[in-house]
């Protein structure tokens, strides 16, 4: 790949903040309040000032805008705004990546890359309406019942299962890897509660194959990241966690929803996973840890597949709690707890996780990271994905 | 158990469906130039991106693809539940979502032949509206 043209090891994640993390409708402050308090983190985190941010990223049209929050932080120069439209928590690497472009073009220098829900103050998200008109796409999904992403992924979930024979205990894995590293995060909003195979077997279907434990958290709080030049970021306080690489991944019609997608048993990742390995100039056996975006379990199995860190025949045999967790596990997973156990901030908690895991700063620390993936939103219509590594991996 | 019916409200782009429906009949969109049937209607044919557009009687028959059980679920579906939603695979290859009706859930399976029904329905003012289109098992009848 022409160097020119590639932002690996060019910019650098240099902040991470977050905000408490609520159980939903809990949050004290309003959303606006939450988004100000995580970026405020994040600057001091990276040791700057809020003011020099002059670039924002965002995704799934969150409802903090740009224009209001540079009032608010009092930032003199707004060079750069940006919003990623897709389902959930899709963009959540996408924003890292928009970030990292705009730095590479020269268009910001510090720029931050955000999220925030408050959902006691503007309603659940990601559940239909009752009230909306039935016409349009929703004319041929919602008299059918179709109303919440469970149900639409379980879809999609069941047909994997059925065609490649895998998954079930897998799923089971997934969910207890996340409950056991979020004992160890004091940040995790499921701290102090376990989850073993019996609890998790006996938990309720929501939408088969999903049962509770299978579904993503809901939650309030607000996450941020600060991105800015490799070269500024060397004279930062914290280890550099360079962004090696960074791809949106939609695929062919992957936004149709009752109509017919191409490639329908897919996590949406097979796009961008050779761009991104390209970009970074690495292979799936490069990576040492690995942040997985659980809106369902089902989804992290296919996402692991379609990266390259397990195949279609050895999932299950991968996949296990043994291998996943970061005490002693050969492939070590969603390590904050994730969107199961730590926070359902549409996937933020995961790409900041991968970054912690670059410092040596994680409560649940793989020993010698050198590279990170972070992935978000599987099996929406855009999904993307993100390597971060330390300095020697530039 | 009848579930909840919510009728759509037609415009250009669907009406012929609709009618079809309103006749009990499953009319489909499909492609003059490349022969593509179209799920859901539109104008312009997504495959070919031909304007010319032409309608059809399907024949109503076609396989589940994938298939849900919901279980738990907020609003007026929670008291419908357990609810089997579902893709049907047409015969004449669109898979379009709907709900497997008449069937014990949890004998529903990928692959099970099933066949069209038109259910009445009602618009938000309790106005008959078009029938919805649900599939039952091909055997059912
Ligand atoms: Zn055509």
């Amino acid at each position: 790949m022409n160097d020119d043209y590639n932002l690996k090891g060019k910019v650098a994640v240099v902040g991470v903040g977050e905000t408490t993390y609520y159980k939903h409708g809990q949050s004290p402050d309003p959303e606006f309040v939450l988004v100000l308090k995580a970026i405020i983190a994040a600057c001091e985190d990276a040791g700057i000032s809020p003011k020099e941010i002059d670039g924002f990223c965002s995704y799934s049209n969150d409802r903090n805008d740009p224009p209001r929050l540079a009032n608010a932080l009092g930032i003199p120069e707004l060079r750069y705004s940006n919003m990623q439209w897709t389902s959930g928590g899709g963009g959540a690497a996408a924003a890292v990546q928009n970030a990292s472009g705009a730095i590479m073009a020269g268009s910001a220098n510090v720029v931050v890359a955000y999220r925030g829900l408050a959902q006691g103050q503007f309603g659940r998200f990601g559940r239909s309406g009752g009230s909306r008109p039935v016409s349009g796409p929703a004319a041929y999904t919602l008299p059918y019942g179709m109303m919440s992403a469970a149900q639409m992924y379980a879809m999609r979930t069941t047909r994997f299962m059925h065609e490649h024979g895998v998954g079930r205990e897998a799923m089971r894995a997934i969910a207890m890897t996340c409950y056991h590293h979020a004992q160890n995060n004091p940040r995790a909003v499921m701290n102090g509660k376990t989850l073993d195979a019996e609890t998790y077997d006996s938990s309720r279907w929501i939408t088969e194959p999903y049962r509770l434990f299978d579904c993503c958290l809901e939650n309030d709080g607000a996450a941020a990241m600060i991105i800015t030049r490799t070269d500024r970021a060397k004279d930062l306080a914290k280890p550099l966690a360079l962004v090696l690489g960074a791809q949106q991944s939609g695929g062919h019609r992957s936004g149709a929803t009752a109509e017919n997608v191409t490639d329908y048993v897919t996590s949406s990742f097979k796009p961008a996973v050779k761009h991104l390995y390209e970009q970074a100039d690495i292979t799936a056996t490069d990576i040492d840890v690995v942040q997985s975006y659980e809106n369902f379990t089902g989804g992290v199995v296919m996402s692991l597949i379609e990266h390259g860190l397990c195949t279609y025949e050895n999932a299950d045999e991968i996949l296990t709690f043994d291998n996943l967790r970061a005490d002693g596990g050969k492939l070590p997973l969603n390590t904050s707890g994730g969107n199961l156990a730590e926070c359902y901030m549409h996937g933020l908690g995961l790409q900041i996780e991968a970054v912690r895991q670059v410092r040596g700063e994680s409560c649940n620390q793989v020993p010698d990271v050198k590279v990170a993936l972070a992935n978000a939103g599987p099996m929406v219509a855009v999904a993307s994905t993100a390597l971060y590594g330390t300095e020697e991996t530039a | 158990m009848t579930l909840p019916a919510k009728a759509a409200e037609p415009n250009s782009e669907n009406l012929q469906f609709f009618e079809g429906a309103e006749q009990g009949r499953l009319v489909l969109p499909r492609c003059t130039a490349c022969g593509f049937v179209i799920w859901f209607p539109r104008e312009i044919c997504p495959e070919c991106g031909s304007q010319d557009v032409d309608w059809f009687e399907a024949s109503g028959s076609g396989s589940i693809y994938s298939c849900t059980v919901t279980r738990r679920i907020p609003g007026s579906w929670g008291k419908a539940t357990p609810f089997v939603l579902a893709y049907v695979e047409l015969d004449e290859g669109p898979r379009v979502m709907t709900n497997i009706v008449d069937c014990d859930p949890e004998q529903v399976a990928i692959g099970d032949r099933v066949e069209a029904v038109f259910e009445e329905a009602t618009d938000r003012d309790g106005n008959p509206g078009p029938p919805l289109l649900r599939f039952r098992p091909a055997e059912a009848q």
